[in-house]
């Protein structure tokens, strides 16, 4: 990598030469309205992190310790309510997404810039109500099963409003992507020629445009039966719970791929670049993504085998289960066969890119055993559970996320981070990160539930190992963090294509100009023609 | 090589694919409501049809017939714009507001015959979907109006022309969506709960 | 003046449907009633959504946005009600 002594400002900032408040709050570049994203989500990240942290010592012992069982309970909800829709679900697609859609397929901005920058705000507008909440904070779980959710004192009903400001901002932003897709892409550039990243935002924003409603007029319904006292979801007055959780899972399933999706468009696009190698199986990997998000919809009940539910669904919803494994499971065998006989570096990006392939399989594969009915009723709502999640969300797109932000940090920015202190916090992060949650597959499967504020004793040894890995990765995160922040300011100038990719965003300026292409780009080829061509000397 | 081939319609193929876009966002909203109506109605068949008795037939269908019409004036005024012709445009907005009006009238006399009779959300599961679905309709029935009002405005400014038009024949497919809405939930409410 | 026509011509058959809808909702025709209901309301939406919404005249790919959200309304309703069903 480029170790260019020169670390003065530049004289072209490119997009971000403008100063001040306004230049950004009215900003309708998507690269701006991208960067907004980024510290909003990564700001969410930390907070809930922190309550992690939180959890995590209080159960170093099995009883009562640091705060109440209420508490416990608020914490864990708040923890997983912000990781899930104020972190996870934008911290891709609205954040690196918006950045890079445009520059990817070449042209100047998304289809509808005005839209895109009312989703920012909106967004900043449910996370204004969903936080004043915290007056009264929640203690359901961030499922928000009812009938509990219908009867806790807890600000349900405010919180029910700002997820669906939440909810409409996210589905804004993947109709401004899917449009953007269709019919703003640089000329000669068909669909086969496109990056991979752009088929995984494509199928996110279409999971996104169509399910998160059912998730909007749920937290109305369930409003609405706080407010007017309706039953829908009351059995007393002849509603029904279980109709909760179909809405609730209808969304909150196929979510899963909104989060997971958009990672492996990044892994995607990183494991050739440093591979110095085509992807294997362009077209398997790209429809394999409509793949997951279609089969996606199809299986929401394994989230509810033990609630209640008829037995022949749960069959039904089981085998069908399994369907998901094939796509993806296509994924990572084409990634792996890109890497058969490349010449691969490991520089940050790509450790975090190979650290998603093999923490996803552990996730994915344990899936499976959540998926089968039988297998499922012993280990659900156990800490299997917990590790089985962990290992897709955080072992998953974290990982993936950390791979794009380290790839594309010197597009954003301009400048080069510190690649030592980046592998240090790799270290960190990926040992802190097992040592934290493989635990919990041994806690699971010795029936460990999860939830609790305590436990048995006997559980004691392996929460301890847990706690203190997770004291390893949040070293990591912050180092990471660290070296980002002091590279923003003074890390050496990035070249404009630091990392030799072959995508169209490496061919314009780092950082970018305000209208992306000084002059919009031809495509004559699909991007991943590495290794075949004559590269340039590595510097 | 985008998918941008000439368009019969007057807005460009970004606006419509944007609009559809959102229409199925609408419709999987209401999917969801109609989803639990589908249930309900199976687990208490006998509810919903004693319940249903109790809504004016009269009232919902003329509603039905106001909002038809409503379709009618606006997808006139939209022809009307691509020909360039202004006034018929805002002749055709006004009517469309005023049948929307109407619409809202009408549902304001049935709610508070209902509120009347003692017949509340809470009253019972047919009743919380009622209000609920007729309700969320209501919302955008208002939203639509709302914007109306705004292509108003700008229509007496003179901003449409048979050039430029994409504003109120995106809004025409939103009201067309609403008008399909209650094409469903007469029947499904109405007709035979 | 052909698309002034058609239109009329549509939101009259459009009110006729629901002159037939409310006329067979004074019937008792058992499950009929609702089938009829239902069959009567599609032809509405279809009438609207063809020449209201210019859906006749439409290229492919905007036709596919108007219809794939069906396939995936029929997920919901078919996965919910298959539990339902087998439940109560």
């Amino acid at each position: 990598m480029a170790d260019h002594p020169n670390t003065s400002l530049p004289e072209d900032r490119g997009y971000l030469s403008e100063h001040g408040f306004r230049s950004w709050a009215l900003t309708m570049d998507h690269k701006r309205i991208g960067v907004m994203y980024i510290w909003t989500t990564l700001g969410f990240f930390v907070v809930a992190g922190i309550l992690a942290l939180l959890l995590r010592l209080k159960l170093l012992v099995p009883g009562p310790a640091l705060f109440s069982d209420h508490t416990y309970n608020v914490l864990f909800t708040m923890h997983g309510a912000m990781m899930i829709f104020l972190f996870i679900i934008p911290a891709i697609p609205s954040a690196l997404g918006n950045f890079f859609i445009p520059l990817l397929i070449g042209c100047r901005d998304v289809a509808f810039p005005r839209l895109n920058l009312f989703s920012y705000w909106i967004f900043v507008a449910g996370i204004a109500v969903t936080v004043g909440t915290l007056a009264a904070p929640m203690d359901t779980g961030w499922t928000f099963y009812t009938p509990y959710s219908a009867q806790t004192s807890a600000a349900v009903t405010a919180l029910s409003f700002g997820l669906f400001l939440i909810g409409m901002s996210s589905i804004l932003t993947g109709l401004n992507f899917i449009v953007t897709i269709h019919t703003m892409r640089a000329p000669g550039m068909g669909w086969y020629r496109m990056p991979l990243f752009i088929w995984a935002m494509y199928a996110t924003s279409v999971i996104q445009v169509l399910s998160t409603p059912v998730i909007g007029i749920t937290f109305l319904l369930l409003a609405a039966e706080r407010v007017f006292g309706i039953g829908f979801f009351d059995p007393a007055k002849g509603g029904d719970p279980l109709l909760f959780q179909h809405f609730f899972w209808f969304y909150s399933h196929p979510v899963v791929y909104v989060m997971i999706l958009p990672a492996m468009g990044i892994v995607s696009e990183v494991v050739p670049v440093f591979a110095r190698k085509p992807i294997f199986g362009y077209k398997a990997i790209a429809y394999s993504a409509l793949a997951i998000a279609l089969i996606g919809f199809l299986v929401w009940g394994h989230h509810m085998f033990v609630s209640g539910m008829s037995t022949v669904a749960g069959v039904i919803f089981s085998f069908l289960t399994f369907f998901v494994a094939v796509p993806t499971g296509m994924k990572i065998f084409n990634w792996i066969a890109t890497l058969y006989k490349g010449s691969i570096t490991f520089e940050s990006p790509m450790l975090y890119a190979l650290s998603f392939i093999f923490l996803f399989i552990i996730g994915g594969l344990t899936g499976l055993f959540l998926g089968a009915l039988a297998t499922d009723v012993h280990v659900h709502d156990t800490y299997f559970l917990v590790a089985h999640f962990h290992y897709t969300m955080m072992g998953g797109t974290v990982m993936g996320l950390f791979a794009g932000l380290h790839y594309w940090f010197p597009k954003m920015t301009g400048r080069m981070f510190n690649e030592t202190w980046a592998k240090s916090a790799w270290w960190l992060v990926v040992s802190g990160f097992n040592v934290t949650f493989f635990p919990m597959f041994i806690l699971g499967m010795q029936g460990m539930p999860r939830r609790y504020a305590e436990y048995p004793a006997k559980y004691q040894a392996l929460n301890v190992v847990a706690t203190v890995g997770s004291w390893f990765l949040a070293l990591g995160v912050i180092i990471m963090f660290a070296n980002f922040i002091k590279s923003l300011r003074n890390g050496p100038l990035a070249p404009d294509n630091p990392w030799r990719g072959l995508t169209l965003e490496w061919q314009t300026t780092s950082p970018p100009p305000e209208e992306n292409f000084h002059e919009i780009p031809t495509v004559t080829d699909w991007p991943y023609g590495y290794g075949s061509r004559n590269e340039a000397p590595r510097e | 090589m985008s998918d941008n081939h000439e368009a019969p319609n007057g807005a460009p193929v970004s606006a419509r694919l944007g609009i559809w876009a959102f229409l199925a966002t609408e419709l999987l909203l209401f999917g969801a409501l109609f989803t639990a109506y589908a249930q309900f109605r199976i687990t208490h068949a006998e509810l919903f049809h004693q319940e249903h008795l109790k809504l004016n037939r009269v009232l919902g269908a003329l509603n039905t017939l106001v909002l038809l019409t409503s379709s009618l004036t606006i997808a006139i005024g939209i022809a009307a714009i691509r020909r360039g012709l202004q006034k018929l445009l805002k002749v055709c907005l006004s009517l469309t507001l005023a049948l929307a009006c109407g619409f809202l009238f009408i549902k304001y006399l049935e709610w508070s015959h209902d509120f009347h009779m003692g017949w509340f959300p809470r009253t019972n599961l047919f009743f919380g979907l009622y209000f609920m679905m007729t309700g969320l309709h209501g919302l955008h029935v208002l939203a639509g109006m709302g914007v109306m009002i705004w292509l108003l405005y700008k229509a007496q400014r003179g901003s449409f022309s048979a050039e430029y038009n994409t504003p109120v024949e995106i809004t025409g497919l939103y009201w067309h969506f609403v008008d399909l809405v209650w094409i469903y939930l007469f029947p499904l409410l109405y007709l035979i709960g | 003046m052909a698309a002034y026509k058609i239109y009329f011509v549509v939101w009259g058959a459009l009110l006729v449907l629901t002159a037939v809808t409310v006329a067979v909702s004074y019937l008792n025709l058992g499950l009929w009633n609702a089938t009829v209901a239902l069959a009567i309301a599609s032809l509405k939406a279809g009438l609207v959504a063809l020449y209201f919404m210019h859906l006749r005249h439409e290229i492919k790919l905007v036709l596919g946005f108007a219809i794939f959200p069906f396939l995936i309304l029929g997920l919901i309703l078919v996965g919910t009600l298959v539990d339902a069903i087998y439940r109560f």
